[in-house]
C-alpha cells in the first residue's frame, strides 16, 4: 500500500495490473461490438440464402470501384494509427500529433467517399427507404428491395461507429497537444487503437461481403 | 395419470361424443380426437410420471436430510470422500439422467417427424389468418369463416398463411399447432377419429383481438360432411372472376393444353421455382406473376420466346390479383389431383 | 470459503465509519463510485421497476378471474401483459441479482477494493436510469403492446408508436448490461486478492462469471435486433418485413438467440447465491465444488445453442428443431447434476432452519419443478401440443419467479446483516418465506393444469371452462403479494429499529463476512486480504466462535 504510484487508482496494486485491466476491458467490448455487428451479418446470409440471385444482382448496383479506393484509404488511416502508436511510445510528442491528423484525415476523406456513395445511390434510385429514391429495374425489385435494406443497416452502422471513432481521435489529438501526462497518452492510444483497427476489420468484412462476393 | 382420468370424463358433454365446446365447468384434458393426440398424451404423460417420481425421491431426500442433520441434533457428521470417488458419484449419477433425456429426446422426436412430413392423399384445405378471423377454403371453392367442417377418419391437410401478422392456429383436441405466417405458407396435418366439436385457438400473439380469433372445427361422418358440402352455397370466387378474365383476354389460347403458340403451362407453377432463359431462377409468386403479366419481355422462361404483348394498361389492379387467384386455383387442383 | 485473513479486530458494535455513513448529501450518492453505494442505487431503481412489474401482474389477474373480460379493455389488457413481460425481464430480473449483489459483494468476495471500472460500474446505473425513463415515457406514450417478444410484423407495422419507445428503453438498458459484465469479467480476472486462485473462488463469483460472459456476447445481438426493429418502424429501413421477401423468422432467431441466454443470465446468479446458502447453513464444504463450476460454465456456454426450442412450430425446419431440441436435453443436465450436489451437501451437514435457508430450500424445489417441465416440453412431440400455453406460462414463471426471485429474496435476506449492519426480525422473515412458497405455488400451479387444458398465453378473454383454475391462480397471487409485501415492511423497520448485526452472524468463511457490518469505504480498511483456504472450508472453521483451526 505504501509505494503506490500516484496514477495508480485506489483499487489496483500496481500499474501493471491496472494496465492490463484496461486492455482485457477493451478486448472484452470489441467483443461484444463483434456480436453486435455478427448478429446482422448473420441475418444478411441468411435473407442471401432466402433470396441468392436477387441478391447478388442487386449487388451489381454499388459502387464497388469507389469503395475499393475507400478500403485501402481506411486500411492507410490504420497504419497511420499504428504509427501513432509507435511514435507516442518514443515520446515523439508533435510526430504523433502530425499521425492523428494525418489518421483524421483519412477517416474523413472515408466517411466523405462514403456519403457521395450515399447520394450517388440515391440518384441511381436504390434507397427503398426515402420517397422517390427507388426505381430499381433488375431481377424482382420488391426482394431487391432487402438486399439494398441491409446495405443500408451494415454500412450505416459502420459509419456510426466510425463517426465515434473520429470523435475518440479528436480528443486524442487535443490532449497530445496538450501533452500533459505522456505516460498515459501511451496507454490512450493503445486503447482508442484497438477500436480504430476494429473499425478496419469491420469494413473489410462488409466490403467483402456485400461488394465483392456477389461478383 | 390423475389428468388423464379426470380429463377422458370431463370432455365428454351430453349429446356430442368427444364435444370439446360447451357445457363443463371445468376442463382438465381436452379430447383425445386423433390417433397423434394420443401418442402425445402416451408420451407426456410418461415424462409427467418419471419427472415426479425423481421430484417426489429429492422431495423425500431432501427433507430427511434436513431434520437428520439439523443443528444442535448429536449425530455422526464425519464425512470424508475422496476426489476419485466424488467424481464416479457425479459420473452415477449423471448417466442415468442423461439416458432418460436421450430417451425423452427419441420419442418426441418421433411423434414430431410424422406431425411434421407431409402425409399422403390429403383433403387440402386453404386456410387464411387476418386480424382477427379464420378463413377456410374447401377444395370445391367452399368458404367458411371460424368454423371448419372436415369429415371423419380422413387426413386433411391445412394449407396456411396469413395477410398480416403471426397467427397460429391450435387445435388442443388434436395436440398440435403451428404458426401462420405472412409471406409464405405453413402446413399443419391431422386425421380426426371421433366426431364431435373442437376448439380451435389462435395461439401466436396477434394484436387486441387475438384472444377473439377462436373456432371450431367439427368432425363429421363422411355422409354428413358431404351432405353439408352439397348445401353450401360456392361463391363466384375470385379465383372464378380470375378464370373469366384468363379466357376474355385470351390468355387461355396461349397458356392453356395444346395450343398453337408455345407458352408456358401454369397449371401448378405457382410458388415453384422457374427457369428463366438468362440461367436464373426465380419464385413464381404473387410478385413474379404479376411482373409477367405487365412487363413480359423482362423475366423470359428458358425454352420460350419473348412472344407476349404486355397487359399494362388493360388489366387493372384488382384484375391482376383475380388472375393471380386463379393461377394459384390452378395450382391446388394440380396438387390435388390423385 | 478461503481465507486465513489479516484483518483489524472486528469491532463489537456498529462501526463509527462505514461505507453508509461516508457522506449523506443526495451528490454523494449519485456521484458515488462506490461500489457497494452503487449495489443501493440499484437497489431502490429495481424495487421501483419491481412494483411497476408487479402492479401490471396483479390487474393481469384480477381480469382473468373473469372469462368475459370485463374489468379493463383489450387494448388495456394487450398493454398491461406487454409492460410487465418487459418490465420484469430486463428491468428487474436480468439486473436483479448480477447489478445489485453481485455489485455488492463481487469485489468483497475476492478481496479486492473496488470494481476494475468504478465510473463504468456507475454509468451503468445511470444509463439502466435512461432505459427506465424511456419505459415509463413508453407508458405515457400509450403503452407498449406488442408483448415483451417485440415479434415483427407485429411490432414493426402494427404496433404503436409506445411500443418502439419501450424496444428503445430495451436497447438502452441493454449496454448498461454490458458494462456491468464487462465490469465483471475485468475484475475477476485481474483483482483476485493475493492466494485467491480460480478455484478458491466462491461459486457465487463464478456464476457472476459465466452470466456476465453469457450478457457479453448476447445482449448485443439483442441490441442489433431492437435497432432494427426501430428503424423499420420509424425510417422504413426493413430487414424484417415479408411484403419484401424478409422472413419474419429471422427476427425470431435474432431474439431468442439473445432471449434463450437471457433466461439463464437470470437463473445461473440464482444458483450460485444458493450455493452460498446452502453452504452457509449447513455449515459444510460444498459437494463437487470443480463440478459445481463445469456445469455452470457449461451451461453457459451449451445455452447459446438452445434458442431453436422456442420454434418448434414456428416454421423452422424439422431437422433444426430436433437439433434443438437434442441440444436442450444436453444443457439440462448440468443443471440436474446442481440439484444432486446441493442435495448431497445437506449430507451430514450442521443445518439450521433461518430465513436465508428456508428460501434456499424452497427454490430446489420451485427449480425442480421448473427445471422438470422445462425438459418435458424440450421434447418436440409434447411441445407442438402444449406451446404457447399456460404450460409454457407456469414453467419460465417457476424459473424467472420460482427459482430466480426466491433466491433475489434469499440473498437478501443472507446479505441484509453486510449491507445495513442490522438484523432483520427472523420470525417475520420465515412467515414471509413460507407465505411466499405456497403463495407462489397457488399461483403458477393451477396455470399447468390450464395448459394441459389447452387454454392459450395472452388471452383477454377465454372460454368459460377455464374459469375455475383461474380463480384458483388469482387466489394464490394473492398470498403471493401479502409474501413480497410482507419484506418490503420489515427490511425498512428494520433500517431503524433492526438489532445491530455482528460482522460474521451466521458464521459463514466467505470473505465478506470478515470485514465489518456495514463495511469501510474501500472493504477492508486499507490492506488486502491474503487467501489460503479453499471456499467452503468449514471442516476447519468453528462457526461458533469464528475461529480457523489448523493449519491452511
Amino acid at each position: 500500500m505504501s509505494a503506490k504510484p500516484e496514477q495508480v487508482k485506489v483499487q489496483f496494486e500496481t500499474l501493471d495490473q491496472q494496465q492490463s485491466a484496461d486492455r482485457l476491458g477493451m478486448w472484452i467490448f470489441l467483443a461484444t461490438e463483434t456480436m453486435l455487428f455478427g448478429g446482422l451479418f448473420f441475418g444478411y446470409t441468411a435473407m442471401h440464402t432466402l433470396h441468392p440471385q436477387i441478391f447478388d444482382e442487386a449487388s451489381h448496383e454499388l459502387e464497388w470501384k469507389l469503395e475499393f479506393i475507400n478500403t485501402v484509404i481506411l486500411l492507410t488511416s490504420g497504419l497511420t494509427m499504428a504509427l501513432a502508436e509507435f511514435a507516442v511510445a518514443a515520446k515523439r510528442r508533435w510526430l504523433t500529433l502530425f499521425l492523428l491528423i494525418l489518421t483524421l484525415f483519412f477517416g474523413a476523406w472515408f466517411l466523405t467517399a462514403k456519403g457521395i456513395e450515399y447520394v450517388d445511390d440515391f440518384a441511381n434510385g436504390i434507397v427503398p427507404f426515402v420517397a422517390g429514391g427507388y426505381h430499381y429495374a433488375g431481377l424482382q425489385p420488391e426482394i431487391a428491395k432487402l438486399f439494398f435494406n441491409f446495405y443500408f443497416a451494415l454500412t450505416g452502422l459502420h459509419a456510426f461507429h466510425m463517426s465515434i471513432g473520429m470523435l475518440l481521435l479528436m480528443l486524442m489529438a487535443w490532449l497530445t497537444f496538450r501533452w500533459r501526462d505522456p505516460d498515459k497518452m501511451i496507454r490512450r492510444l493503445r486503447i482508442v487503437g484497438f477500436y480504430w483497427a476494429f473499425i478496419d476489420v469491420a469494413w473489410v468484412t462488409i466490403y467483402t461481403t456485400i461488394y465483392l462476393v456477389p461478383r | 395419470m390423475m389428468l388423464a382420468a379426470l380429463g377422458s370424463n370431463a370432455g365428454n358433454a351430453p349429446g356430442y361424443l368427444g364435444s370439446d365446446v360447451g357445457h363443463t365447468i371445468v376442463k382438465f384434458l381436452p379430447p383425445a380426437a386423433t390417433p397423434m393426440a394420443h401418442s402425445v398424451d402416451t408420451l407426456f404423460f410418461w415424462m409427467v410420471g418419471i419427472s415426479g417420481v425423481v421430484a417426489m425421491t429429492l422431495t423425500v431426500v431432501i427433507g430427511v436430510l434436513m431434520i437428520r442433520y439439523r443443528r444442535g441434533k448429536k449425530v455422526n457428521r464425519d464425512f470424508h470422500v475422496s476426489k476419485k470417488r466424488e467424481l464416479w458419484t457425479e459420473f452415477f449419477w449423471t448417466l442415468p439422467v442423461f439416458l432418460a433425456f436421450l430417451a425423452f429426446f427419441y420419442a418426441g422426436a418421433n411423434i414430431y417427424v410424422k406431425a411434421f412430413t407431409k402425409p399422403n392423399d390429403p383433403i387440402h384445405i386453404d386456410v387464411t389468418g387476418k386480424q382477427w378471423m379464420w378463413k377456410f377454403e374447401h377444395p370445391n371453392g367452399a368458404r367458411e369463416i371460424n368454423t371448419l367442417h372436415v369429415p371423419v377418419d380422413r387426413i386433411v391437410e391445412l394449407d396456411m398463411t396469413s395477410t398480416d401478422v403471426i397467427h397460429d392456429v391450435d387445435i388442443p383436441a388434436f395436440r398440435i399447432k403451428h404458426d401462420v405466417l405472412p409471406g409464405t405458407h405453413m402446413f399443419l396435418w391431422f386425421k380426426a377419429t371421433r366426431i364431435g366439436t373442437y376448439d380451435l385457438y389462435c395461439n401466436q400473439f396477434c394484436g387486441l383481438g387475438h384472444s377473439k380469433m377462436r373456432g371450431e372445427v367439427i368432425v363429421m361422418k363422411d355422409a354428413d360432411f358431404a351432405q353439408w358440402l352439397d348445401d353450401q352455397q360456392v361463391p363466384n370466387s375470385p379465383a372464378e372472376r380470375g378464370a373469366a378474365l384468363f379466357r376474355a383476354h385470351g390468355c387461355s389460347g396461349c397458356h392453356m393444353g395444346n395450343s398453337a403458340i408455345h407458352a408456358p403451362d401454369l397449371a401448378g407453377i405457382y410458388g415453384k421455382p422457374v427457369p428463366l432463359s438468362n440461367g436464373k431462377m426465380v419464385i413464381a409468386n404473387d410478385a413474379y406473376i404479376r411482373d409477367s403479366i405487365l412487363f413480359p419481355s423482362k423475366d423470359i422462361v428458358a425454352g420460350f420466346n419473348n412472344d407476349m404483348p404486355s397487359f399494362r394498361g388493360k388489366l387493372t389492379e384488382g384484375e391482376i390479383q383475380e388472375i393471380i387467384s386463379y393461377i394459384k386455383k390452378l395450382h391446388r387442383d394440380y396438387r390435388n389431383q390423385p | 470459503m478461503s481465507a486465513a485473513v489479516t484483518l483489524p479486530d472486528a469491532p463489537p458494535s456498529y462501526p463509527e465509519e462505514h461505507y453508509l455513513n461516508n457522506g449523506y448529501s443526495l451528490k454523494s450518492w449519485l456521484t458515488t463510485t462506490d461500489h457497494k453505494r452503487i449495489a443501493w442505487l440499484f437497489f431502490f431503481a429495481l424495487t421501483f421497476m419491481f412494483l411497476i412489474g408487479g402492479t401490471a401482474a396483479a390487474l393481469i389477474r384480477i381480469e382473468l378471474i373473469t372469462p368475459a373480460g370485463d374489468l379493463v379493455s383489450d387494448a388495456t389488457y394487450t398493454r398491461l401483459f406487454s409492460v410487465h413481460g418487459i418490465v420484469m425481464v430486463w428491468f428487474f430480473l436480468i439486473p436483479s441479482i448480477p447489478n445489485t449483489f453481485g455489485n455488492f459483494l463481487l469485489p468483497m468476495m475476492i478481496g479486492a477494493r473496488d470494481m476494475a471500472f468504478p465510473r463504468i460500474n456507475l454509468l451503468s446505473w445511470y444509463v439502466y436510469m435512461i432505459g427506465a425513463l424511456a419505459i415509463i415515457a413508453s407508458l405515457f406514450a400509450g403503452a407498449p403492446d406488442a408483448g415483451w417478444t417485440f415479434y415483427t410484423p407485429l411490432s414493426t407495422q402494427y404496433a404503436n408508436d409506445a411500443t418502439i419507445i419501450a424496444a428503445v428503453g430495451v436497447f438502452i438498458v441493454g449496454f448498461s448490461t454490458i458494462m456491468t459484465a464487462l465490469n465483471f469479467i475485468v475484475t475477476i480476472h485481474r483483482l483476485r486478492a493475493p492466494g485467491m486462485t480460480w478455484f478458491r473462488l466462491p461459486l457465487f463469483v463464478w456464476s457472476m462469471y459465466s452470466v456476465a460472459v453469457l450478457m457479453l456476447l448476447a445482449t448485443p445481438v439483442l441490441a442489433i435486433t431492437l435497432l432494427m426493429v426501430t428503424v423499420q418502424h420509424w425510417l422504413g429501413i426493413a430487414i424484417f418485413n415479408p411484403a419484401i421477401g424478409g422472413d419474419p423468422l429471422l427476427f425470431q432467431h435474432m431474439f431468442w438467440f439473445y432471449s434463450h441466454p437471457a433466461v439463464y443470465i437470470m437463473l445461473i446468479p440464482s444458483m450460485g447465491v444458493v450455493s452460498e446458502l446452502i453452504t452457509t447453513f449447513a455449515r459444510k464444504q460444498v459437494f463437487g465444488y470443480e463440478v459445481m463450476v463445469f456445469s455452470m460454465l457449461m451451461i453457459s456456454i451449451a445455452s447459446f445453442f438452445v434458442w431453436g426450442h422456442h420454434m418448434f412450430v414456428a416454421g423452422e425446419s424439422t431437422f433444426s428443431a430436433l437439433v434443438f431440441s437434442l441440444m436442450t436435453f444436453v444443457v439440462a443436465v448440468p443443471s440436474a447434476i446442481k440439484i444432486f450436489n446441493w442435495t448431497t451437501t445437506l449430507y451430514k451437514g450442521t443445518i439450521s432452519f433461518d430465513t436465508p435457508m428456508l428460501y434456499g430450500v424452497s427454490f430446489i424445489g420451485l427449480f425442480l419443478v421448473g427445471g422438470l417441465t422445462g425438459v418435458i416440453i424440450a421434447s418436440t412431440g409434447v411441445d407442438m401440443n402444449l406451446h404457447g400455453t399456460y404450460f409454457i406460462i407456469a414453467h419460465f414463471h417457476y424459473i424467472m419467479v420460482g427459482a430466480a426471485v426466491t433466491a433475489y429474496m434469499g440473498a437478501l435476506h443472507y446479505w441484509w446483516p453486510k449491507i445495513t449492519g442490522r438484523m432483520y426480525p427472523e420470525m417475520w422473515g420465515r412467515f414471509a418465506a413460507i407465505t411466499m412458497f405456497i403463495g407462489f405455488n397457488g399461483t403458477f400451479g393451477p396455470q399447468f393444469l390450464l395448459g394441459v387444458a389447452g387454454m392459450p398465453r395472452r388471452y383477454h378473454t377465454y372460454p368459460p371452462v377455464y374459469q375455475v383454475l383461474n380463480e384458483a391462480s388469482s387466489a394464490g397471487a394473492v398470498v403471493l403479494a401479502v409474501g413480497y409485501i410482507m419484506p418490503l415492511c420489515y427490511f425498512v423497520w428494520s433500517l431503524r429499529y433492526g438489532k445491530i448485526a455482528p460482522p460474521n452472524p451466521w458464521g459463514a468463511t466467505g470473505l465478506e463476512w470478515q470485514t465489518p457490518s456495514p463495511p469501510p469505504e474501500h472493504n477492508f480498511g486499507g490492506e488486502i486480504p491474503v487467501v489460503s483456504r479453499k471456499p467452503y472450508d468449514y471442516e476447519h472453521y468453528d462457526a461458533e466462535h469464528g475461529e480457523w483451526q489448523g493449519r491452511p
